[in-house]
């Protein structure tokens, strides 16, 4: 599944961000790594953006643009004895099991 | 990682000028929303300097800090760089802030960094200090808004032991740990803090940094440390298509082909989680418990649940809008005719104590008409920045942005937009002074071109004389007034074609690249009143400083073209006798009216108006304005509206020879019904009244409106632009609904 089709209040955990260059890097630096928790925390009563909880820090997004980041539902917390799950990215297993093993509390 | 700090620094420092060693430069750099303005108004006092980056429009504001802790006081300039997540950029707009860093692009070199972090939002804020300290600069952590982590707080000893560098922790907002972070900048400036902090990024990613880094231009290679991080920025920021000004093209080439060569490998994400999993391995040692959901989130959740409500949260949002708006229109009256008494009190003052003469008429007409043209604004002006001064303080535009943004993305607007755009209605000037709170050039170019077609306050005095003049008081229904529905069309017809407008230029004129939006929904805050008074004051400044000359020589300027040739003193500049010997000598007044206009000279004498400059370029383009159904009357109140939209009415008439005219002024009104054309026809019928108001509500009648859009973007292509596409606008309508309305047989 990927953010659009989350609920209000789902906890998710990203497994990849695609879309165009630069925006996905910039979703990136804003804490939307592979294997970070992800909160929905509203949905504009437009429909349009999300609200999400990363890091601690509110990111408003466009449902257009979350449309490329795939998520897993719950929590990333079991993920860190399965190195290489939440990745979808080849030839990064080990650095993702690296930063999932120190992200989760 | 240990605290480095080098004795020596001399070697990388530029020559100091000869003379007295310059003032040293302090950067205030961090993520949006982490207290960064307000911590600069604390440390330099509110003295700010305004100006622009050099080279792009973008407002940099510096100011004086007196250091006065350990030894002699030492002046040092603070600038306040914009808020940025990361120093990774696409756009011009976005390099500024690693271009500030490292004194490129005629920038001055900073000699410290201070960055500011929120305490509450380390995760997130320590990715660009993470980015900076790879870079190999100067810098010191003010760890900021500690007051909102009292329940959790960050210990600062152990990040500054994390980073390498000294960690203060601050309360801009109430002023605690200010003194201790003056002693630590003055404490850096004199033995620089080096953090030893180097991330170990992926094999395969070293191996590309190391290639790229050997092609570095040589400025860009002044350290080690510093080559790779410019690597690194490079490798992610240079791209087939960006705007990044200094890019050699060799450079470029290389960072695409390794991109390329990376094939399966993601490069952005070796990067980006490196730097992340760092941080979060961090995080546990730093706060005393790890929070997924902070509280002072949690808080501001529970009052989003209201104001984000679909149906209360609209409620809230459209009366706060409502208050703004009416504050603007009518709040702002008594002020703005205040200011328009003391101006003419002060012309009647001239007047009396002085002799008739042409230099009085400057003084009166032109200079103190020009000056309360400028200061009318300031009320409107003052007043839209203390309610966007309360909004973004107290977090709510951000929510403002995230209510309307489904809204203004259709048009191809940015979500925060929208307080601009209602503000048009009020005026064009304050509203386009407030599309600095967008970040981006693109947006805030496109919506300053489109806030003047809104109704604003100016346009209603000419359609109330319209209204008043050319439709009779009838109801529609029995129980409509066809008065008041105009009005209401005239509003709905002038927001319907703002928003086209958007729309179509937002995909032809400033098409650029549709940038996806992020947008942060800050804690709530009380606002800071101080805060907000002096960005109201230094707005306010800024439009009589940049804005006010310009508007102050057009209005002369106006003056001039509606005042000469005079009717009564004779000059002798070749022109005016040219002008006079053409009239003839005995009757010049009565016969160039019987030459151009026979049908108005019926019951009066003629105006001085009409024989001035201004005058006879509205008879000249008479034969234009025809098909809009005007005549040279019309196109001489016209020009004098370029001063202000509602001086169409008192020019008018002066052209009717009717002094101090106002919009409802019986005999003006008479004397429009009452005006025939040669055939003894009506001259103005409601069909060209409509045509009139539809051509005020698209012109670009307003001289300060392109004055204060050629100082926003600092070039005269886009004021030209605006000039030349809302005229042509307003002409296409103005004769789509005459000719259309006489096919109709209106």
């Amino acid at each position: 599944m990927n953010l659009a089709q989350t609920r209000i209040g789902q906890i998710v955990t990203v497994a990849h961000v695609a879309g165009e260059g630069s925006f996905r890097r910039r979703l990136m630096e804003l804490g939307l790594v592979p294997g970070t928790r992800v909160e929905v925390v509203g949905i504009a009563p437009l429909g349009d953006p999300l609200e999400l909880l990363v890091r601690g820090s509110s990111l408003s997004i466009r449902r257009a643009e979350a449309e490329g980041v795939s998520v897993s539902l719950g929590e990333a917390a079991s993920a860190e004895r399965k190195p290489g799950s939440p990745s979808r990215t080849p030839g990064n297993d080990t650095l993702a099991a690296r930063g999932l093993a120190r992200s989760a509390p | 990682m240990t605290q480095q700090a080098l004795t020596s620094v001399s070697a990388r420092e530029p020559a100091p000028a000869q003379g007295a060693p310059r003032t040293p430069l302090v950067l205030l750099i961090g993520n949006p929303n982490t207290g960064k303005t307000t911590l600069f108004n604390r440390l330099t006092g509110q003295n700010a300097r305004i100006g622009n980056y050099p080279g792009i429009t973008v407002e940099r504001r510096s100011g004086d800090l007196t250091l006065r802790a350990d030894g002699p006081p030492r002046v040092v300039e603070v600038v306040d760089v914009p808020g940025a997540y990361s120093l990774s950029a696409r756009s011009a707009e976005e390099q500024i802030a690693l271009s500030a860093v490292l004194g490129w692009a005629e920038n001055p070199r900073p000699d410290l960094c201070v960055v500011v972090v929120d305490a509450g939002q380390l995760a997130r804020n320590l990715y660009l200090v993470t980015q900076l300290l790879e870079l190999d600069v100067q810098v010191v952590v003010a760890l900021n808004m500690i007051d909102e982590v009292r329940d959790n707080p960050p210990n600062a000893g152990e990040l500054s032991r994390f980073l390498g560098v000294p960690c203060v922790a601050t309360d801009a907002r109430h002023g605690t740990g200010l003194a201790e972070l003056e002693r630590a900048i003055g404490a850096a400036l004199v033995l620089p803090p080096r953090s030893a902090l180097r991330i170990d990024y992926p094999k395969p990613l070293e191996r590309d940094l190391e290639r790229v880094s050997a092609a570095l231009p040589n400025e860009w290679r002044e350290s080690a440390p510093r080559a790779r991080a410019l690597a690194l920025w490079a490798l992610t920021s240079i791209e087939s298509d960006d705007e990044l000004h200094g890019v050699a093209p060799a450079l470029r080439t290389l960072c695409l082909e390794v991109r390329a060569q990376a094939g399966t490998r993601d490069i952005d994400h070796e990067l980006i989680a490196t730097r992340y999993a760092l941080i979060d391995a961090e995080l546990p040692k730093l706060y005393p418990r790890l929070e997924t959901h902070p509280k002072k989130r949690k808080t501001s959740e529970r009052v989003d649940r209201v104001l984000l409500h679909p149906v209360f949260g609209f409620a809230i949002f459209i009366g706060l809008m409502l208050l703004m708006f009416q504050s603007l229109f009518s709040w702002s009256d008594p002020a703005i005719r205040l200011i328009e008494a003391c101006t003419s009190q002060g012309a009647d003052f001239v007047e009396t104590h002085v002799p008739q003469s042409i230099l009085r008429d400057l003084v009166t007409r032109g200079v103190i008409g020009g000056v309360g043209n400028v200061v009318v604004f300031l009320p409107q002006i003052l007043l839209l920045f203390f309610c966007i001064g309360i909004l973004e303080d107290s977090g709510y535009m951000a929510r403002v942005a995230f209510l309307m943004d489904r809204i203004m993305k259709a048009l191809g607007l940015h979500g925060r937009a929208f307080v601009p755009m209602l503000s048009g209605f009020a005026c064009a000037v304050p509203a386009i002074l407030a599309t600095r709170t967008m970040e981006r050039q693109r947006d805030r170019l496109l919506t300053m071109l489109v806030v003047p077609l809104m109704t604003c306050s100016a346009r209603l005095p000419v359609y109330t004389l319209i209204i008043g003049a050319l439709f009779p008081p009838s109801r529609v229904f029995g129980w409509l007034p066809v008065q008041g529905l105009l009005m209401i069309a005239m509003y709905l017809f002038s927001t319907l074609i703002t928003l086209i407008s958007a729309f179509v230029l937002g995909r032809t004129a400033v098409k650029g690249r549709r940038i996806p939006l992020i947008l942060e929904l800050p804690p709530y805050r009380m606002p800071s009143f101080t805060g907000t008074l002096s960005m109201m004051w230094r707005r306010a400044a800024m439009f009589l400083k940049e804005a006010g000359s310009g508007i102050l020589i057009f209005t002369i300027l106006l003056w001039a073209l509606l005042s000469f040739p005079r009717p009564v003193h004779v000059d002798h500049s070749p022109l005016t006798a040219a002008a006079i010997h053409q009239q003839g000598s005995l009757a010049p007044k009565q016969q160039i009216q019987a030459n151009s206009a026979p049908a108005a000279t019926s019951v009066r004498g003629p105006s001085a108006i009409e024989q001035s400059y201004g005058g006879r370029l509205g008879k000249a383009i008479e034969p234009i304005l025809r098909p809009l159904g005007f005549d040279w009357k019309i196109g001489v109140g016209l020009i004098g509206a370029f001063a202000a939209r509602e001086v169409f009415v008192s020019t008018l008439g002066l052209v009717y020879g009717i002094g101090d005219a106002d919009e409802n002024t019986t005999p003006l009104r008479d004397k429009i019904r009452q005006e025939r054309k040669v055939d003894g026809s009506a001259a103005y019928s409601p069909l060209m009244g409509l045509s009139l108001m539809v051509f005020f509500a698209l012109s670009c009648q307003c001289m300060s409106t392109l004055m204060v859009v050629y100082r926003e973007t600092r070039t005269i292509r886009w004021p030209l632009f605006m000039f030349g596409y809302m005229t042509t606008l307003a002409y296409v309508a103005s004769f789509l609904v005459y000719q259309g309305g006489r096919l109709l047989g209106f």
